[in-house]
């Protein structure tokens, strides 16, 4: 497609530009074209105000229409046609490989060999022991911890549902990722500052944000809804990598401040081929800045396995820079809680930063318009589900009698009240006012902002009733603010 | 009362030190700040003063400065960072414009990012390639960010200090090759707003609009055309976001011709804008349409024809009659 855009382009801008002056004078004189007197009449004319109902109407029709286009965004590929070639050209690269997409190992493992990951509590339930790393929860604890993922996880699935209701436009779901999430939240504290990325729902529960408040950027009311400052939990990053800077210079001014906080910066297996996740880990190395690296390494960025971004177990990447990296079994909540625990002390020590690579599986799709059939095998999902970070608390809490049927019975309860909750803070979730663009945009103003709010203001009052309509444009228009 | 002559480098240098020295939150980041004292010297004898805690020699890399420069304002520092040339600010252009400029928007306002990001900029140094841009219009066309640019020390001075105390990021454009022109700072006046034009000469037959280093050739411009009788009118604009258009409107509604002079090229340049919102503004003052001076749609030249692609005496003098033809 670009190809033969690209091909046509330059024929047709040369004809045009053939018919013009051109030359190097244009660039200054371009201007200079002085208007005819019967133009300039003409434009005098022109901006007579338009019949009111014209411009409802016009407005009318196009709010939906915008949220219908929202909707589809990505949804479906466009032509059946296309669909095959793409089909046929996946059919063929496969071929060539010999080894079908996202199986292919990394050359030092693939996260499955026990000597290189950290692991506490095996898919089975099992309690099992790690030489550096150690963690000996209460049974109020673990029972704590089981509530916060499945919480979580009602949460999340909360959200996709809304997002198939249309009251979400999308959502970015963390199934599967409840332990890296879980572990890690709860390894922080209070004055710990977290830098997430758009999809840590169960980092945001740990750092006691309402989960409400993450919803309205996904419907579409807000670009993040929450003060930042509040949880210390900062605003979600949609540009990939971005955030593992702020988190690094956060950092650095912790250490000048002489504080012993700590600040996690998350990312993901995507993220890790982005040059800011790079700079961040040199700057945090060479400033000791106290920051960990949080990679929840899920396989998948979007359409594309972690052997498209690495070819070296990501955790191995921290050697180079000069700090430790240490990958965690990412759905062992237990095992991740320990290794953040003294990931985060070691960045409180003034040892500077370190790489957690919490090795999970994104069970869903990578968003509401994502369609993971197109790219990864079943088999692969069912593998991962056997390794399931909630269930397998669960086998423990049961096995070891640490939690009775109360409890499982009343976080029933909690998780449908929860649900309750979401669903209804979305129904009563108010549309911003069209002039809240406006704000916010500069702390200290900006005239050409007042100037534009000014203008849109008396513009919004023109659809006002036609009886009332001179009254209104003028009081908008002198508002002033 | 403190009334010093000094070249606007060092006025520059002046500023960050007071800039320091009132507060302990204000850092300076960048390549070769600290020991060199920056390729200019604009930073010369920060970090013995200030301490490498606060005068920062950070990594070779642009995106590494800016983004952890918004961790440290996020933090509740002033962190003034260097760009060390114009053509090297493009690996953070990334996070200047999705991250610095939207931050505090995308947190409705309850974070505020208090960056200022130093740029010499401009050509006539006869440097190699990257190192003679003006990227003015690419940053002043992004909500959020402020752009200004000193064409004097005096103004140097106080509107760093001014750049510095903003809650808002402000992309400072240093005119580098004026970084050797002496002026006189008075460091106890009391300074105008930072985004307010200044008449660097009156006039009455043509406005001048210009900022950075094309006010120096503007005023050449209108001593060349006095002594053939015409008077024009210098604005030295210094903000390029936002930009003082009542006074371009108030200066035009006298003069009744508008030549707008910048080095960054014409096509989409501030010139554009200023004469799209002035045509709207005095379209029955306007004895002319507004014109536009400044470099080609063309990558920044080599240096030995930097003179050909710079807007110089003759060139703005030949706009200047264009207009006066109407």
């Amino acid at each position: 497609m670009t190809e033969s855009t690209a091909a046509r382009d330059p024929r047709r801008s040369s004809k045009r530009t053939s018919g013009s002056d051109g030359g190097s004078a244009a660039a200054t004189s371009a201007p200079e074209t002085p208007g005819a007197p019967a133009k300039k009449a003409a434009a005098r004319k022109t901006p007579a105000k338009k019949a009111p109902a014209k411009k409802a109407a016009a407005k009318k029709t196009a709010a939906p229409a915008k949220k219908a286009a929202a909707k589809k965004t990505a949804a479906k590929p466009a032509k059946a046609a296309k669909t095959a070639k793409t089909a046929k050209a996946a059919k063929a690269a496969k071929a060539a490989e010999k080894v079908p997409v996202g199986s292919r190992p990394l050359p030092q493992g693939d996260g499955a060999d026990a000597t290189e990951l950290v692991q506490l509590l095996t898919p089975a339930g099992e309690r099992v022991e790690h030489p550096d790393y150690a963690v000996d929860p209460s049974p109020e604890e673990l029972r704590a911890l089981y509530r916060d993922m499945v919480l979580t996880r009602r949460f999340d699935a909360e959200a996709v549902t809304l997002q198939r209701q249309g009251e979400l436009g999308l959502w970015p779901s963390l199934l599967g990722q409840e332990a890296a999430q879980v572990g890690s939240g709860r390894a922080t504290r209070e004055d710990d500052y977290v830098f997430p990325t758009y999809r840590e729902h169960g980092v945001a529960w740990c750092r006691g944000v309402d989960p409400t408040l993450l919803l309205g950027m996904f419907r579409g009311v807000n670009n993040g809804g929450w003060d930042p400052n509040s949880n210390n939990f900062q605003l979600y990053t949609i540009v990939i990598g971005s955030q593992t800077l702020h988190a690094t210079g956060y950092a650095m001014g912790v250490a000048k401040d002489g504080a012993d906080s700590a600040v996690v910066a998350y990312f993901g297996d995507g993220a890790s081929s982005q040059g800011d996740v790079a700079e961040a880990f040199t700057f945090a190395a060479v400033y000791y800045a106290p920051v960990v690296f949080f990679c929840q390494n899920n396989q998948w960025a979007i359409s594309e396995p972690t052997e498209r971004q690495t070819r070296v177990p990501l955790y191995q990447r921290a050697a180079g820079y000069g700090f430790p990296g240490v990958r965690v079994d990412g759905n062992d909540v237990l095992a991740v809680l320990a290794v953040t625990r003294k990931a985060l002390e070691h960045a409180r020590s003034g040892q500077g930063p370190m790489l957690i690579e919490a090795y999970t599986y994104r069970m869903g799709a990578h968003t509401t318009s994502d369609d993971p059939t197109r790219y990864r095998a079943d088999d692969e999902r069912a593998a991962w589900e056997a390794k399931d970070p909630i269930l397998r608390l669960r086998t423990l809490l049961e096995r070891e009698g640490l939690a009775d049927e109360a409890f499982f019975a009343g976080l029933d309860e909690e998780s449908d009240a929860l649900a309750k909750r979401v669903r209804e803070s979305i129904r009563t979730m108010a549309d911003p006012d069209p002039m809240a663009m406006f704000e916010n945009i500069y702390a200290d103003g900006h005239s050409v902002v007042d100037e534009e709010r000014t203008q849109y203001a008396a513009y919004q009052a023109s659809f006002a009733d036609p009886a009332d309509f001179a009254d209104e444009a003028g009081a908008a228009a002198g508002k002033g603010h | 009362m403190a009334v010093e002559k000094m070249a606007l480098a060092k006025a520059i240098n002046a500023s960050l030190r007071t800039a320091m020295e009132d507060d302990a939150k204000v850092l300076v980041i960048g390549e070769d700040v600290g020991k060199l004292g920056g390729v200019f010297r604009v930073t010369d004898g920060l970090q013995k003063d200030f301490g490498e805690d606060r005068v920062i020699d950070s990594p070779l890399a642009e995106s590494g400065i800016v983004g952890t420069a918004i961790g440290l304002a996020l933090r509740g520092y002033r962190p003034v960072v260097e760009i060390q040339f114009d053509g090297f600010v493009f690996p953070a252009y990334d996070q200047i414009v999705t991250q610095l400029a939207k931050m505090h928007a995308r947190a409705l306002g309850t974070v505020k990012l208090p960056v200022v990001i130093r740029i010499p900029y401009g050509g006539g140094i006869g440097a190699v390639e990257h190192h003679s841009e003006s990227p003015e219009a690419l940053f002043a066309h992004v909500a959020g960010l402020k752009c200004v640019s000193p064409s004097t020390p005096a103004d140097a001075y106080w509107m760093l200090q001014q750049a510095i105390h903003s809650d808002d990021p402000v992309i400072f454009f240093e005119p580098k090759r004026r970084y050797w022109d002496k002026g006189e700072v008075n460091t106890s006046a009391i300074p105008g707003p930072l985004h307010e034009a200044r008449v660097a000469r009156e006039g009455t037959d043509l406005t001048l609009a210009a900022y950075g280093p094309m006010v120096k050739t503007c005023l050449e411009v209108a001593a060349a055309a006095a002594e053939e009788g015409t008077s024009l009118e210098v604005l030295d604009l210094r903000s390029m976001s936002p930009i003082d258009f009542d006074a371009v409107q108030r200066s035009v509604e006298k003069t009744g011709r508008l030549v707008v002079v910048h080095e960054a090229p014409v096509f989409y340049g501030s010139g554009g804008e200023i004469a799209a919102r002035i045509t709207e503004r005095c379209f029955y003052h306007l004895e002319a349409p507004v014109l536009r001076v400044g470099g080609f749609h063309a990558p920044y030249p080599p240096a030995r024809l930097e003179e050909e692609y710079l807007p110089n005496l003759d060139r703005v003098l030949d706009a200047v009659d264009r207009a006066l033809a109407y």
